[in-house]
């Protein structure tokens, strides 16, 4: 195999940047990932099992971080300064003056989830007993009771859909696409745990358009008895023992509905991070009417940026499963490596 | 309940409000109702904080309630809130203060709408001046009355001689609050602590001493709703709203409810009575109803001012139970005088609720 001497700098050490970090590496480039937080793996650190199939999260990240070896370098508790350009060269500066030079650079900065609090009327913050989707699934990472505020095991948990998507008021129009599958299997998952709880789902309409995702909502409908309501939440109030009063309209009965819930999740939107707003322009990047970043050609180029040397991948680019991002990754570092053979200063080594 | 989360929230929602020289606009419902709330307001503002408020005679309706039930369309109502203004401008005043949730709302709607379409209020200053030769300028400040209470709430309860706090057991007084729907709803960042968890009545009441109950139905609609009950025939979903409230503040046992709208308090305050009459049910303590204020009378209230000479025997609820509980003194025999000591006449004594 041939490969080159060419140094290649990753923002962002998730799922996407470590899997594209492995195939740059392979083909034999020398990569430095730099990631904001203390360790790699990104959103899914706080992941339990993957859709659709129950995999261990756990166990696709320790493999993926198992692979960081050789020429590819890792740098945590990296913040991002700004990143500077002259001839052919990028000078990523990072924390108090730290500067790595790079002939092409990966940005992989996944996405933040969005700011429950924002939906007041859910009572996020406010409310004893209501809780996110991400901190759901920390309780099953971290083999944590379901309980309420009190201590109790929820009678009734409702589910949320759509918290920060679709949802012109809250600012992002775009649809997450993962929320109804993330949605689907932790509901089952608390069925599994607490047989005897009750669990609702109100969803807009169910976008499940992975392959097997179908077959796990009629699972849950099936196997588990989850219901499902069509009608998105108007309000949530805290009644006097802490358990919740919701207000929703049942679409397919044509009726309000009030139901009261002891636990209610909220399936929270993908949003662009803070580095989406404060970056992309000084990284040459492109930002799209959803404020995810925008590669140079949406059909035929979708890991290149508008400026030459820098590459998207990943949820950076709008929301992606897993196995879209880590897909996603390898076609950028396929696309960095062609940038980089076709670089007039390529040193090829047979 | 997490009340750091409303604190936290609340941060979102402060907004600019004038320190003197207020326009006034009274509400054109308030002076049947409650005719001693916006009495109590002048008074306050004038006599204790020693501001300036001018209260023009020549003003009207803001005609937000023909508006709301689609009797006006929207040009007429902006031409007479043009001619509001024009008074306003006229006076030499700046700063507008309505009376009524409703023409806050309205106000609020229609400077927003000149904002962004100042071809819509050009429109509008011609037809005001070919109407009646009139100019205006737009308020550089526009605030309800219940903010500016609440602006100087601490000013106010350092001049008074109550608070809301039970004078036999110490506790305070549990309150709970409906700032009326067209205070925030339409406009969040306009209302003092936003539309979901607002703080402009209850950071009122808990400054002077109560604790301030979230309730399920806090949110709902007290009942009047305009065309609920405007229309005779759909009054059954007027009072139908206000008893879905009451079922379900009454669990809390609350001691008193504050209201900054005309019509909330006095739907809340009637609706008790007829609801006591259609079923037999009285909510509060001892089948006496859950006393309702506005949050001028209960800022003249804690004052020291006669709860008379404020107007509380308008209330169809009764209000001594309360004045007990804070230990207000008053004159039985004073309650239906009016400012002369003649006899006004005394209502009907209600068969269900309990009137002491």
């Amino acid at each position: 195999m041939r490969a080159l001497k060419k140094e290649v700098v990753i923002i962002g050490g998730g799922p996407a940047g470590l899997e594209a970090a492995d195939s740059l590496n392979k083909l034999g480039h020398a990569v430095t990932i730099l990631e904001k937080e203390e360790r790699p793996g990104g959103k899914l650190s706080n992941w339990h099992k993957l859709f659709p199939d129950n995999v261990s999260a756990d166990g696709i990240l320790k493999q993926m971080i198992q692979k960081i070896s050789g020429d590819i370098h890792l740098i945590t508790n990296a913040k991002i300064r700004k990143i500077s350009h002259e001839g052919k060269k990028y000078s990523v500066w990072f924390n108090e003056g730290q500067c790595i030079q790079a002939e092409a650079v990966l940005v992989a900065v996944g996405f933040d989830l969005f700011n429950a609090s924002l939906k007041e009327e859910y009572g996020y913050g406010i409310y004893d007993n209501v809780i996110t989707s991400a901190e759901l699934e920390s309780m099953f990472v971290n083999q944590k009771s379901l309980v309420t505020a009190t201590g109790k095991t929820p009678g009734r948990v409702a589910f949320i859909h759509c918290v920060g998507s679709r949802d012109e008021k809250a600012g992002f129009r775009h649809c997450s696409s993962m929320c109804c599958v993330t949605g689907v299997k932790q509901a089952i998952e608390i069925k599994k745990r607490l047989p005897g709880t009750d669990v609702m789902m109100f969803y807009m309409d169910l976008r499940m358009h992975g392959r097997f995702y179908e077959d796990l909502y009629l699972e849950a409908q099936e196997k588990h008895h989850i219901q499902f309501i069509r009608g998105r939440l108007s309000e949530s109030s805290e009644n006097p023992d802490s358990s919740l009063l919701l207000k929703a309209d049942d679409t397919l009965a044509g009726s309000p509905i009030k139901v009261r819930a002891d636990m209610m999740v909220l399936l929270l939107g993908f949003v662009p991070t803070d580095f989406h707003k404060k970056m992309g322009e000084e990284f040459g990047v492109e930002i799209g009417s959803d404020g995810f970043f925008s590669p140079c050609d949406s059909h035929l180029d979708t890991n290149s940026a508008k400026t030459t040397g820098i590459f998207v991948a990943g949820a950076c680019t709008g929301a992606k499963s897993l196995e879209y991002t880590l897909a996603d990754a390898r076609s950028a570092s396929l696309k960095i490596h062609e940038f980089l053979l076709r670089s007039p200063s390529s040193n090829i080594l047979n | 309940m997490i009340s750091e989360g409303k604190k936290t929230l609340w941060n979102d929602y402060q907004k600019e409000i004038a320190d003197d020289n207020y326009f006034y606009a009274r509400s054109c419902i308030r002076q049947n109702f409650f005719p001693g709330a916006e009495k109590t307001f002048l008074k306050i503002l004038k006599e204790e904080l020693k501001k300036d408020v001018y209260d023009d005679p020549r003003h009207t309706t803001c005609t937000g309630i023909a508006y709301h039930s689609d009797v006006v369309s929207l040009e007429t109502t902006m031409t007479v809130v043009a001619r509001q203004f024009a008074l306003m401008t006229e006076r030499g005043y700046r700063n507008f203060v309505p009376s009524c949730i409703t023409s806050f709302g309205i106000y609020t709607e229609i400077m927003e709408l000149w904002e962004h379409h100042p071809e819509i209020e050009d429109k509008i200053r011609h037809l005001l001046f070919k109407a009646t030769g009139r100019e205006f300028k737009v308020p550089a400040n526009l605030a309800h009355s219940s903010d500016i209470i609440y602006k100087y709430r601490n000013e106010i309860a350092g001049m008074s001689k109550f608070k809301l706090i039970n004078k036999n057991t110490g506790a305070p007084l549990r309150v709970v609050e409906h700032i009326g729907c067209h205070y925030a709803r339409m406009f969040p960042h306009k209302g003092i602590g936003g539309a979901e968890y607002p703080c402009v009545l209850s950071g009122l009441a808990e400054t002077f001493g109560a604790e301030v109950i979230d309730y399920p139905e806090r949110r709902a609609c007290c009942g009047f709703g305009f065309r609920q009950y405007v229309i005779q025939a759909n009054r059954g979903y007027s009072i139908s709203c206000s008893k879905r409230k009451f079922e379900s503040m009454a669990p809390y046992k609350p001691d008193l409810i504050i209201t900054n709208c005309p019509g909330c308090p006095y739907f809340l305050d009637s609706w008790q009575y007829v609801i006591s009459e259609m079923e037999g049910k009285t909510y509060g303590q001892k089948g006496q109803g859950i006393p309702v204020l506005t949050f001028e009378e209960l800022s003249g209230l804690m004052m020291g001012y006669n709860p008379w000479d404020i107007g509380l025997q308008m209330h169809q609820i009764p209000v001594e139970p309360l004045l007990d509980k804070i230990g207000v003194e008053y004159q039985q025999d004073d309650k239906y005088c009016d400012a002369q000591g003649r006899t006004f006449g005394k209502p009907v004594i209600p068969e269900m609720i309990k009137i002491c």
